[in-house]
């Protein structure tokens, strides 16, 4: 359990870290939080010839306020997404979700980067970001270019990402105010990815779902929104029988793999009542 | 630097300057436990979740087993060896662990004292559930976490100057 | 009397002895870093061995090759079966009387098994050097399922057995079988199935797990060539029958072999076991000359050395309409996996499983056990229990849960019905056991007054209606569990360990100044002897806890003792060392009597001291005597004060409780959430409550893991799908539930203070409660039995075949 030798590189810009991966090509990988990459390597699954380490990019880390946008560099770690005032506020299920992500040390390292950036379907963020509307911004020896969330993922550990490109920064529009939220996550213990998760952001008006949005999290190879199940529950007040309409359609579309966390035909029954509960709960946040 | 150079590093363990020659490869854990000869951080896992290696990273808790020595050039460590009080004696939380039976086989309890601490020090008053939370990264296969988490509030007590009160069974 | 006399309680308070929560001597330094454990261990020059490891459950070795690896680095060697066979070291006898490869000898029988050992200058390069041995196989026939492994086609694992009828054992049925065990009175236990009103017959599985402790398996070997000595620093809780296990097949002189076992970081029967890193390690020591250091890590851990458990108990129970229980029969197929290295005492081949009759009077039982070979990883060490205890009360408790539900009755009654009654004991169980002593009824009254067992069931009632009605998704259980422990092993007229007999050990050494030490044949992995064995010496000896150090682990300094596992310390141990106490309390006597000039059997003990009968003011403490064991003893007498005493138990000791787990899960989902948890344990007198509560917590907590989700899985290929902490079910502080303790207090009656060890107990006790809870809560929808582990997805099975969603 010891990690291949490799060359270590630590640019201070982002030019030149950019410059180092698209030199150095398929034989190098950025170092984020590294709790994915590290273990990865130690087992011998990954063997980069360098790595280019993050963590000296300035540029990378922080969250900041847009307009009526989030803008979250790619280095922030969870712990910082919990710390953060501006979180807390304008996107709780952000905090909500962070907390739910591995335990207090991986938080400390981890970071919203790397968890959305290296496609493993297992990770939190990403079906979030989909839910949320976030777009992220690439940047590669061609230039820097936006991409939303939802056009990122291609397939498990395959996404948008270009040879040389780095994924900087998350951009997510501030949730609407009064708007409900939940993020429901079924897991083993802590510290274990979802057996399956559900991201629902929605509106409420007069009682009634006016807009909503579901992601659904370590239920396919890639994150998926489950946009069949949030049109049946709009314009409804999540009475029971359409709370089920949405799961058996959220349904329709998971496709996880058995593993030791249960078989297929369990995950997909969960990933329908994980969408049920985040409804409920999301609905009973708005106001 | 190529992969089978070997590096300097430079940082302050415990609060004092330290200085050694590394692979780019090496891990923070075998830097602190080889290089540097303070055994008192351990190896339980090494797929980051025992938490048995957790050292204190500039103000952070991270396992130390799943970051490299050359990543913590310049930062200020805190391990197991720095935390008793400066004129020896045992510290709240080394104490909390003593008078609570927190520690049996005493594999975990350097990695855990070690997450106590920053937990504490971000949150000096915290609930059970916190305290379960906050230490949920490091395993302890002897007390069934209990009486550790009594020894977090006898500490934490400690440290605020109050009365420790034993929650009834 | 002035003020300045301590008063008798202040006497007594000053010794921390026996009974009092005195704190651990131990966590000075753990709670400082400054334990010392074996990778800890570090020496000039030292080399790091690592293992190649087969990734097929079953395959032929067509070649190893070791070029590559050998231009690596640091790497120094590649040591094969080859390499070993010149020192005759291939293989290696298991405890069990079997034989195990020590490096893949032509054939792999389970996936990462060790293949080659590579020695480098350090662990990093023999990771490299371990990534550039080619080995090429050939793939053979996998047999995973132990149901199918003595089917006629069923492929040949061990090839070597290739004509042996016999096992150690006795008779081999199958190419695939290692013995079959048979205890109790056949005709007997038929006759009353013949005639029982009722009768219940249920396959209950006890999966595979692994003791996992948090330090894996280590060891550093040295060999130094001029003295022709080895040095052997080892995570052992047995370190002097490792030492004759290494003089035995090494062909060293044993006084030559040093084994040291430094700090544990705990064991849970992981660490009884001998090792192909060990032997390795120390042959890669006497190949080149330097100090080898074997660090395994947790993947193989948790693959290769030595699971638990792997049990499928085919049980019935024969019973009176009203009750009464009147014969038991089990069958057991245990899975050996590919070597048959049981950590048992050698004359059992499925160590205690026969006390499998629990805490019941059953006139008559039989029971077989049939062991078998497959493609799975070696070992079946007791975790956390006695030996094959913990199936034994898995087995038992079950079916009591199965019995009263046919029955139509509630557990608790019908155990409270079938109990041995306190006036029984000493008692001679059906399948040949002498349970010391017990108060069953007392203890299981106090456990179901304590946490209002007839309230809970009242709540029960109600919302299993409410459930019915489809106004909750939640049900409701109570897990009952009632166990008897038999651990202490033990008397050597039944107990051996390749022929060594189970007694323990104790050197008291006490020192002019009224402080001693006492070395002892046990092994702390994290129990606290240090603490407790000290405790036991000041109340039978009158010398503060404090002032007696307590050394353990080095079989150069250690009278020969047979280790910690299976509760024996202080059943064992802890009886030697009273009696050690007891021969320096003896000479003391003698020594006071003369310098008081008095008869001995003048004087009477009096917490530190002795005094003369009638006279109170006429006295010598001990630490007084033990000055003058160094000047002025009696004429004739040899001068000093130290005492050894090697003790064979008479019989083992039955440490009993009775818990209960309060339980809801949520159908829906499966997901459990444990609501309350009791645990009252009678293990006899109490050493440190502390201690002793610690343990409990922590027993408790394996329990929980084991029943709700801990468990060494293969697939139909053979490869371990649980083998990492990520799916290997290890609880947080997150998951673990809160636990509740009490006790009630039965002396064991030939224990010299009447002590009978409880770490064990809460795993043994708290397994059945756990699934108990789990399959109770089910059974009102019409379940008998669910198998372990009990986690969340084959909860939602267990829901959904039961019509839950129809």
């Amino acid at each position: 359990m010891i990690p291949g030798p490799f060359s270590y590189h630590r640019p201070v810009t982002l030019a030149d870290a950019v410059k180092l991966l698209s030199t150095l090509g398929d034989d190098a990988r950025p170092l984020a939080g590294g709790h994915s990459l590290v273990p990865m390597m130690k087992l011998r699954l990954a063997t980069p010839e360098h790595l280019v380490d993050l963590h000296g990019i300035d540029a990378l880390k922080g969250i900041r306020r847009d307009g009526t946008r989030i803008v979250i560099g790619a280095m922030t770690t969870q712990h910082d997404l919990l710390a953060s005032d501006e979180i807390a506020r304008s996107l709780p299920i952000l905090h909500e979700t962070a907390l739910l992500i591995a335990d207090p040390q991986v938080r400390y390292r981890g970071t919203i980067g790397g968890n959305v950036a290296n496609g493993d379907p297992g990770n939190d963020m990403p079906a979030l970001m989909m839910t949320l509307g976030a777009s992220y911004r690439l940047e590669g020896p061609g230039g820097a270019r936006d991409l939303p969330a939802s056009d990122f993922y291609q397939g498990a550990y395959f996404t948008a990402l270009e040879p040389g490109e780095i994924l900087t920064s998350i951009s997510v529009p501030a949730a609407a105010a009064g708007h409900g939220y939940a993020y429901e996550k079924l897991k083993r213990k802590i510290g274990d990815y979802a057996t399956a998760a559900a991201a629902v952001v929605l509106t409420m008006a007069g009682g009634k779902v006016a807009t909503c949005t579901i992601g659904l999290t370590n239920l396919n190879e890639t994150p998926l929104l489950a946009t069949d199940a949030a049109k049946i529950v709009i314009g409804t007040s999540l009475d029971e029988a359409t709370l089920k309409k949405a799961a058996a359609a959220a349904e329709a579309i998971m496709s996880p793999a058995s593993d030791a966390r249960g078989p297929a035909e369990y995950r997909k029954h969960v990933g329908g009542i994980m969408v049920t509960r985040a409804l409920t709960r999301a609905a009973a946040r708005a106001s | 630097m190529a992969k089978t150079q070997k590096t300097h590093v430079t940082m302050k363990v415990n609060g004092e300057e330290v200085e050694g020659l590394v692979e780019p490869r090496t891990l923070l854990v075998h830097f602190i436990r080889e290089n540097l000869q303070m055994t008192g951080t351990h190896i339980g896992c090494e797929t980051t979740h025992c938490g048995a290696c957790t050292v204190d990273l500039d103000g952070m808790s991270v396992k130390s087993c799943t970051v490299f020595a050359v990543q913590a050039e310049g930062a200020e460590i805190m391990t197991i060896e720095g935390m008793a009080n400066a004129d020896g004696s045992l510290s709240a939380l080394q104490e909390g662990f003593r008078m609570m039976h927190g520690l049996q086989c005493g594999f975990c309890t350097p990695g855990m004292i070690l997450r106590a601490q920053r937990l504490l020090k971000e949150n000096p008053s915290p609930t059970e559930a916190e305290i379960r939370m906050g230490i949920s990264g490091n395993f302890c296969r002897c007390t069934g976490y209990q009486n550790i988490v009594r020894a977090i509030q006898y500490a934490a007590a400690k440290i605020n100057g109050v009365e420790f009160q034993e929650a009834a069974e | 009397m002035n003020d300045m006399t301590p008063t008798r309680e202040q006497r007594e308070a000053k010794l921390e002895g026996m009974g009092c929560k005195r704190k651990r001597v131990e966590d000075i330094r753990f709670t400082q870093g400054k334990g010392n454990y074996v990778d800890d261990v570090k020496l000039p020059g030292m080399l790091h061995g690592d293992f190649v490891r087969s990734p097929h459950a079953h395959a032929r070795v067509k070649s190893i090759n070791s070029e590559e690896a050998l231009k690596v680095p640091g790497v120094l060697a590649v040591i094969t079966a080859e390499t070993l066979k010149t020192v005759n070291l291939a293989w290696m006898p298991t405890l069990a009387g079997d034989v195990q490869m020590v490096l893949a000898d032509g054939k792999v029988l389970f996936q990462n098994q060790e293949v080659a050992f590579v020695v480098a200058t350090d662990r990093y390069a023999a990771d490299d050097g371990i990534n550039k041995v080619v080995v090429e196989y050939e793939a053979l026939p996998v047999l995973v399922d132990p149901f199918k492994a003595m089917d006629a086609d069923a492929p040949v694992l061990r090839e070597d057995l290739a004509g042996k009828t016999t096992g150690a054992h006795g008779p081999r049925k199958h190419h695939n079988h290692v013995f079959e065990w048979t205890v109790g009175d056949k005709d007997l236990t038929d006759a009353a199935f013949k005639k029982a009103d009722v009768t219940i017959k249920e396959m209950i599985s006890y999966h595979r797990t692994h003791p996992s402790p948090l330090e894996t398996c280590q060891c550093v070997c040295s060999f130094d060539k001029i003295k022709g000595e080895l040095t052997i620093w080892g995570t052992f809780q047995a370190p002097h029958v490792i030492r004759t296990v290494v003089a035995l097949i090494a062909k060293i002189p044993e006084h030559k072999i040093h084994v040291i076992a430094p700090d544990i970081g705990g064991g849970f029967g992981n660490k009884v076991g001998a090792y192909p890193g060990y032997i390795c390690a120390a042959v890669a020591s006497i190949v080149t000359g330097k100090p080898v250091k074997w660090v395994e890590d947790r993947i193989e851990n948790l693959t290769a050395t030595s699971f638990a458990r792997d049990y499928h108990m085919t049980t019935e129970i024969a019973a009176t309409k009203e009750g009464k229980v009147t014969g038991l029969r089990v069958h057991v197929l245990a899975d050996h996996g590919a070597f048959d290295a049981c950590a048992d005492p050698s004359k059992w081949p499925a160590g205690f499983f026969n006390i499998v009759t629990g805490s019941y009077d059953f006139p008559t039982a039989h029971l077989a056990v049939d062991g078998i070979y497959t493609n799975k990883a070696p070992g079946g060490v007791a975790y956390r229990c006695s030996f094959r205890v913990t199936e034994a009360a898995y087995c038992i408790e079950r079916g009591m849960d199965i019995l009263a539900q046919k029955l139509g009755m509630d557990p608790a009654e019908l155990r409270l019905k079938n109990f041995i009654k306190p006036e029984q004991f000493p008692y001679h169980s059906a399948l040949g056991w002498e349970y010391d002593s017990g108060d069953y009824h007392t203890a299981m009254r106090k456990m179901m007054e304590s946490v209002d067992y007839a309230g809970l069931r009242k709540e029960q009632a109600e919302k299993r209606a409410a459930f019915k009605r489809g106004e909750t998704r939640e049900i409701m259980g109570l897990g009952v569990s009632f166990f008897t422990e038999i651990v202490g092993a033990g008397p050597s007229k039944n107990c051996d360990i390749l022929g060594i007999a189970m007694f323990d050990s104790c050197e008291i050494r006490m020192h002019p100044t009224g402080a001693g030490i006492a070395r002892v044949g046990s092994k702390s992995q994290g129990q606290g002897h240090e603490t407790t064995w000290a405790q036991i010496i000041a109340t039978e000896i009158g010398i503060p806890s404090d002032d007696i150090m307590i050394e353990e682990g080095n079989t150069d300094t250690a009278p020969y003792g047979l280790g910690t596992y299976g509760s024996r310390s202080t059943p064992v141990a802890g009886a030697a060392i009273a009696m050690a106490a007891r021969k320096i309390k003896a000479k003391a006597q003698m020594i006071a009597a003369y310098k008081l000039e008095v008869h001995e059997g003048d004087l009477e003990w009096d917490i530190d001291g002795f005094r003369v009968k009638g006279l109170p003011e006429k006295t010598m403490s001990m630490k007084d005597i033990c000055w003058a064991a160094y000047n002025s003893v009696p004429p004739g007498m040899e001068p000093g004060l130290e005492a050894v005493s090697y003790y064979d138990p008479p019989n083992m000791t039955y440490p009993f409780g009775a818990y209960i787990c309060v339980m809801n899960i949520d159908v829906d989902t499966g997901v459990y959430k444990v609501r309350r948890f009791y645990a009252l344990d009678d293990c006899g007198t109490r050493i440190n409550p502390m201690i002793i509560e610690g343990q409990v917590h922590g027993g408790l907590t394996e329990a929980f893991a084991i029943a709700m989700g801990q468990e060494i899985r293969y697939d139909d290929e053979g490869n371990v799908v649980t083998g990492s902490f990520m799916d290997f079910f290890m609880p947080t502080a997150v998951e673990t539930p809160h636990w509740e303790t009490d006790f009630t207090v039965t002396p064991s009656p030939h224990h010299p203070i009447g002590a009978k060890g409880v770490g064990e107990s809460p795993n043994v006790g708290g397994v059945p409660a756990f699934s108990n809870a789990v399959n109770d809560a089910f059974s009102f929808l019409g379940s008998t039995h669910i198998q372990m582990p009990h986690d969340y997805w084959r909860n939602w099975k267990a829901a959904k075949n039961l019509g839950v969603f129809a």
